[in-house]
């Protein structure tokens, strides 16, 4: 019992050490401008990785379909939030649909309590589209094993890309021109909470809700089915209805984590989300451990801030005295970023976590493991 | 009189050409252990996966409980290469996955171990314990629920306890010794609080020691668990000892069924079990 007090103390002071870090974060962040954008890149790729892992890593099922399930969100999202006065700059080519115009009007219109939350609605909306998206593929695509779910994931993916881009839905999607001017993170609670703070707080209460959800009745009913599924089956646990119910809660929060993307990015276009995207959180994913909440947002941030930031050095010529480095030029970060990933998996064969999570009691025991250690060398 | 807790009819189960179970009869009484016995290969298994739901029958019917759980007549492909020995169709189809079965009451072991390797021996039992959950998943994951959870983890306990493996609750389930292994599968199946407990031959690669315990074990669990129990089974010393009734299955068909002492001395059982002499 006073093991737990202690721990929950502990956790409060990190946390608030973290709030307090952000809010400086805020207050500096014309000094900070790389710091900000890795760190704000990194929490929503965290929460696509984590809602990858809940599916991958915890109920088995191999899905490529990330991407796909965070344009529906990031779509959602932007074609809601552009501006009205925008919308003729950014439909340029082709005009908009005017339902989409009507129902801004009518956002713009509207008291201003609903105008303050709007954007969280449609956050929310595009969650539900891609959960509902989700639902109907589901059918189909979770009958499938292994590989072939891959496969067809994949494909739903490129196919919801594919959509976007057509020319067909041109005055909703502004087909291959994609959308732009989409409006930044909002603030939250009347401003109490700054809008470069909001993707954080927004990440942490849907990362929160898939703990809690791993850690609950179904949560071990997921495991049992990535564990063994017909051992799961026989022991009443119903396959259809509860890897249906992980991939809906994974698409959800992918579309979420997308709507995120879209007002961190300003503009998106459907390229944004290619395969490619999908692969990068899988790389994510692998690299934090396959079945570690813990492992997907550390690995997150890390390999965001490697890839956009630590690594940025090497783009650049580089010269000691007269001597210009060879090699040191743009694209050679990616040279060095792919050694490391190498390095890192020969390192961790099941990755920086493995299949552990965060927990005071381990980190304090290593602590002490080590001092006892130095102790014995005096 | 007496109460038949599982009725299968005429259950025939053909593969392509080859017909794995042949009209099939079987009736498990209550309160009673029965088993199934066959040399390798007979389709002991397969009627096993019929029962269990894993596999809809060719032809044939499945009654647990007063209740048709399962029941098919050929259809389309089928009903041209339908090579049964029993021809008469029957009229409806009747499909429960293995996950309703299991829900209804009738709670399975595997030939070949299938624990979930990766987690504790706690969180296997526990597992079984979700086929029963009231609360949905909204409820379960905000912890509204926690009377249930709660009383999901106190049964699991007491469940660890009664079968002696309370000492290994936190050790992952493949570290366990092989004949551990076994006897957590076996809780786990009881956790999902079933009437009828079918297991896929318990003593497989048993030493006779392990046997015997088990042998024990079996029938412990049936008297205190008010169960009916049926097995499949190679180990002669085993069945022998906690049967009432067996079946003896051989390529598919029925060859004898009785008593213990009925079947040792069954002329057919002896043919099956020791061969021929052809000359």
């Amino acid at each position: 019992m006073l093991k737990i007090k202690r721990n929950h103390l502990y956790s409060i002071i990190v946390l608030t050490l973290l709030m307090v870090f952000l809010y400086w974060l805020n207050a500096n962040r014309l000094q900070n401008g790389m710091l900000v954008s890795v760190l704000q890149k990194g929490v929503i790729l965290a929460l696509v990785a984590v809602s990858m892992n809940l599916l991958n890593g915890f109920t088995g099922l191999f899905s490529l379909g990330q991407a796909g399930f965070m344009s529906i969100g990031a779509y959602t999202t932007a074609i809601l939030l552009i501006p009205v006065q925008n919308l003729d700059g950014v439909y340029y080519m082709n005009g908009v649909h005017p339902a989409i115009r009507a129902f801004k009007m009518m956002v713009a219109s509207s008291p201003e309590f609903i105008q303050i939350i709007f954007p969280f609605i449609a956050l929310l909306l595009g969650g539900l589209l891609a959960a509902f998206a989700a639902a109907i593929v589901g059918i189909a695509v979770l009958r499938l094993k292994s590989d072939y779910l891959a496969i067809a994931t994949l494909g739903l993916s490129e196919i919801v890309r594919a959509i976007f881009s057509s020319p067909q839905f041109d005055q909703v999607t502004n087909g291959s021109y994609g959308l732009n001017k989409i409006p930044n993170f909002p603030p939250m609670l009347w401003g109490a909470i700054p809008s470069l703070i909001t993707p954080f707080i927004v990440v942490s209460i849907c990362i929160v809700f898939i703990v809690f959800l791993i850690k609950s009745s179904y949560g071990r009913a997921f495991k049992a089915i990535r564990e063994d599924e017909i051992a799961a089956e026989a022991m009443g646990i119903n396959l259809f209805k509860h890897k249906s119910m992980s991939f809906i809660i994974s698409s959800f929060f992918s579309a979420i984590a997308g709507g995120l993307l879209a007002m961190y990015m300003r503009s998106i276009e459907a390229k944004t989300f290619s395969i490619t995207l999908t692969y990068d959180i899988l790389l994510i994913v692998v690299i934090g451990g396959i079945g570690s909440v813990t492992g997907s947002v550390l690995s997150a941030f890390l390999v965001t801030a490697a890839k956009e930031w630590w690594l940025r050095f090497f783009d650049q010529p580089l010269l000691i005295g007269s001597w210009q480095v060879p090699l040191f030029r743009t694209g050679f970060r990616m040279v060095i970023f792919s050694i490391l990933l190498m390095i890192v998996v020969l390192i961790y064969r099941r990755g920086i976590m493995g299949t552990n999570e965060f927990s005071w009691d381990r980190i304090l025991k290593r602590l002490k493991f080590k001092r006892s250690k130095e102790g014995g060398k005096k | 009189m007496k109460e038949i807790l599982l009725k299968t009819e005429h259950i025939t189960m053909q593969f392509g050409g080859v017909v794995a179970v042949d009209d099939l009869n079987i009736e498990i009484e209550k309160d009673r252990i029965t088993a199934l016995i066959g040399p390798n290969g007979a389709g002991k298994t397969t009627a096993f996966n019929v029962i269990t739901g894993g596999y809809q029958p060719s032809n044939g019917r499945v009654t647990f409980d007063d209740l048709v759980i399962g029941e098919n007549y050929p259809r389309s492909k089928m009903k041209k290469i339908y090579n049964g020995t029993y021809k008469t169709p029957f009229e409806k189809q009747v499909v429960n996955t293995p996950d309703k079965i299991t829900r209804l009451g009738m709670a399975r072991t595997f030939q070949n171990i299938r624990l979930f390797k990766d987690l504790t021996v706690f969180e296997n039992v526990l597992i079984a314990k979700h086929c029963h959950i009231k609360a949905g998943l909204f409820r379960s994951t905000f912890m509204l629920n926690r009377e249930e959870e709660a009383k999901m983890l106190e049964d699991t306990e007491a469940l660890l306890e009664r079968v002696g493996l309370l000492a290994n609750r936190d050790e992952k389930s493949s570290s366990l010794p092989y004949g551990k292994q076994r006897r957590l599968e076996i809780a786990r199946a009881l956790a999902t609080g079933p009437k009828l407990l079918l297991l896929d031959e318990p003593a497989a690669g048993m030493n006779p020691k392990e046997t015997e315990e088990l042998s024990l074990f079996i029938k412990e669990i049936k008297e205190s668990f008010n169960l009916t129990v049926f097995l499949i089974e190679h180990h002669m010393n085993l069945v022998m000892d906690i049967s009432d009734t067996i079946y003896v299955l051989d390529y598919g068909k029925t060859i004898a069924q009785g008593t213990p002492a009925e079947v040792q001395n069954d002329p057919a059982v002896i043919r099956a079990y020791l061969g021929v002499d052809e000359a």
